[in-house]
């Protein structure tokens, strides 16, 4: 057990399915001999060799045709996409035919590629490289998404990610990469991918969160908790499909709800999960759904991002208002 | 500067010159049956040719007997094929069942002969899985998102390089549209920088629905975009079956001996409409334009050598296309014959290990299923 950053806890599980299944490939631009911009695949081109991590001309549509080809050949894909926001690109590759082509063959094909991609905001990067995306994917059958809030989980998702037969894709928090850290394991270990998690244990309000929100709404629980309202919080981990049983136990015990999400609010995951519960749990429920989420505005100019981008703070004054209902 | 004086670069020289490698098509039969290479004929028994002109007669029957059923209504979207008999069988028909095949929806011709049923061919039009599942695990199904086929040849012609395979290629299909897809560079850019084996075809059969060749670039010929991925290729009459298969195999042969892949526009012609759905060439091209290519027909010349050599008859051919007819509507019959599809498949098949929502749903469509 290591310290280890949510970043270097994804290069760890990436070099042990790198060691363990000769069929695996990363590849995209940049990851070769560089590592990666973020440095996540360093030193693994140095260690597994040019013919298992390598880059890839300067083209996010090509990289999913690439990783799609190498898939009927046999190989086991884990194409990188630089920044999430590049996705547009690869767009018909992944939506129009990775998570169709299993389908398409009545089964009798797998794709099993994992996309690993950067995304989130706070980092005060260039337009287009931090949106949160996420939701034109979990409307695509075919296709799991998944995105940890931490290192542990990361590490362990990727690892599932990449030894699922279905095509996965990876989403990597850009403002988490370093900034923060965990106990991690240095063997392999598996997170599975359909499952949420209980991050605090409360009795009196969930709070539904992702990727970094997941860690605002830990700050928001810790605020109530002065006020003694003990909120459990949720880690989705899994955007598709979503795990609707660990947040139904929850809501039979507190029976008060708050979903979060920082992307815009618009069709989002924080939508899906709060029809899920008014479908199957209302009767269950003492207040309405409370949904926390970025404004329906383009993503918003770097220096103005944090005006924007649901904080705890947001969080917990949603939390007080529906607890309070 | 100075009217008259020299530039540094003399573009309108430059732009001139870019397609003179491609003045001369590649060809051994011409338009009038004659044959203007013996040499290369000479390398083809009268066996191999009496085998070409069979293969087109049962393509152009085919496309007459598809175009019946979908006036009956028995066939979904089908794209007609008359005309491009040469350039489809002429390069099928140098791969091996090893190859790996991706094909447009133009291409149900060539997948049949790489390894599946016309009855496969016709249930992939009427809408049907069995229709993505073929008896040689080698094919992709049609490819309809124009150029997607192309980027994702590159995966597999990089994937057989990685495997050490010897004697493999990836071979692909697109139409003249098909060059103006950013997917189109895309895939034969990664090939070439992974040096991976593939061969590329363009048939460029001078029309995207109602769009002609013309209208698609400025380039002079559709061969010469390969130049600029570092990729050797060239133009053939798309008409003349041996000059299309003498193409392919020379490309093949280079992919496979590992000097990377190769770009071959078959020059050739839609006769009929883009689609069975409802496409009307004459609101777009004259009859004064279909003439000559009509007349440069691929079975007429065909049939002329081989009636010269003496190996061919009418009554042969004719026989031939009855025997064909009754094939493709055994074909027909047993498509129709195929399985009532189930939407719990389709969700079965959605992800290779079902998520909770889908189970559920599994099992709803299951019950409603069962009554």
């Amino acid at each position: 057990m290591a310290k280890m950053t949510y970043i270097k806890a994804i290069t760890s599980g990436l070099d042990q399915v790198l060691a363990d299944d000769p069929k695996t490939l990363i590849f995209g631009e940049d990851v070769g001999k560089n590592g990666g911009v973020f440095r996540t695949t360093v030193d693994l081109q140095d260690k597994y060799g040019e013919d298992r991590v390598f880059d890839t001309p300067l083209a996010e549509s090509g990289i999913l045709g690439l990783a799609i080809g190498l898939s009927l050949t046999g190989w086991r894909p884990i194409p990188e996409i630089q920044f999430m926001g590049f996705t547009f690109e690869a767009m018909d590759g992944i939506v129009g035919q990775l998570a169709r082509d299993h389908y398409r063959f009545g089964g009798q094909k797998n794709f099993p590629v994992t996309i690993r991609t950067p995304f989130g905001g706070g980092t005060h990067t260039a337009e287009m490289h931090a949106d949160n995306l996420e939701n034109y994917f979990v409307s695509t059958p075919g296709l799991r998404v998944v995105t940890a809030s931490n290192p542990y989980d990361a590490k362990g998702l990727v690892i599932s990610a990449i030894e699922s037969d279905d095509p996965v894709l990876f989403m990597e928090n850009l403002k988490l990469y370093r900034s923060m850290k965990d106990e991690v394991p240095d063997d392999k270990y598996t997170v599975p991918l359909d499952s949420a998690k209980v991050v605090r244990e409360g009795t009196d309000i969930t709070l539904v969160a992702y990727s970094a929100e997941v860690n605002e709404a830990l700050t928001a629980a810790d605020a109530l908790a002065k006020d003694n309202i003990s909120a459990e919080v949720i880690d989705l981990r899994s955007l598709s499909p979503i795990d609707t049983d660990t947040i139904y136990a929850s809501i039979d015990k507190t029976h008060k709800v708050v979903v979060i999400q920082e992307a815009q609010r618009m069709a989002g995951v924080g939508a899906v999960v709060a029809s899920d519960i008014a479908e199957d749990k209302i009767m269950s429920l003492d207040a309405p759904i409370g949904r926390v989420a970025a404004p329906d505005s383009v993503y918003p100019f770097a220096q103005a991002e944090n005006d924007w981008i649901p904080n705890s703070d947001d969080i917990e004054a949603k939390a007080r208002e529906i607890f309070n209902y | 500067m100075a009217n008259g004086s020299k530039q540094i670069v003399d573009f309108a020289k430059i732009k001139a010159t870019m397609a003179d490698p491609y003045k001369h098509p590649v060809q051994v039969i011409n338009g009038d049956g004659k044959v203007v290479d013996p040499d290369t004929l000479a390398k083809y028994s009268d066996d191999q040719l009496v085998d070409f002109m069979k293969k087109m007669v049962w393509e152009r029957t085919l496309h007459e007997q598809t175009m019946n059923f979908s006036r009956q209504g028995r066939l979904g979207f089908y794209a007609p094929t008359a005309g491009e008999e040469a350039s489809e069988m002429g390069s099928v028909t140098a791969f091996k069942e090893q190859d790996f095949l991706l094909p447009a929806y133009r291409d149900l011709p060539q997948m049949i002969q790489h390894g599946t049923t016309v009855a496969k061919g016709f249930l992939w039009s009427k809408g049907h899985v069995q229709g993505n599942q073929y008896e040689n695990p080698n094919m992709l199904f049609p490819q309809i998102i124009i150029g997607a086929q192309y980027a994702e040849t590159a995966g597999v012609a990089l994937g057989i390089k990685k495997n050490g395979d010897k004697d493999r290629v990836a071979f692909v299909y697109t139409g003249d549209g098909g060059t103006s897809q950013g997917d189109w560079y895309e895939g034969i850019n990664f090939t070439s920088a992974y040096q991976a084996p593939a061969v590329f075809f363009v048939q460029n059969n001078g029309w995207a629905i109602s769009v002609p060749r013309k209208k698609q670039t400025g380039a002079e010929t559709l061969a010469q975009k390969a130049v600029a991925m570092g990729v050797p290729s060239v133009q053939v009459d798309g008409m003349d079956i041996v000059a299309v298969h003498e193409v392919a195999k020379a490309a093949r042969d280079f992919a496979v001996a590992g000097n990377g892949p190769v770009v071959i526009e078959t020059l050739t012609y839609r006769y009929g409409a883009h689609s069975s759905a409802g496409d009307d060439p004459s609101r777009y091209r004259t009859k004064e334009e279909e003439k000559p290519w009509f007349d440069a027909d691929p079975l007429i010349r065909m049939r002329k050598v081989l009636t010269d050599k003496g190996v061919w008859s009418q009554d042969q051919e004719d026989k031939l296309v009855e025997q064909y007819k009754d094939e493709f509507k055994d074909a027909m019959k047993e498509a129709e014959a195929a399985p009532a599809q189930k939407v719990s498949d389709f969700l079965k098949w959605t992800y290779n290990v079902p998520t909770p929502a889908v189970k559920k749903q599994i099992a709803e469509f299951e019950a409603k299923e069962s009554k």
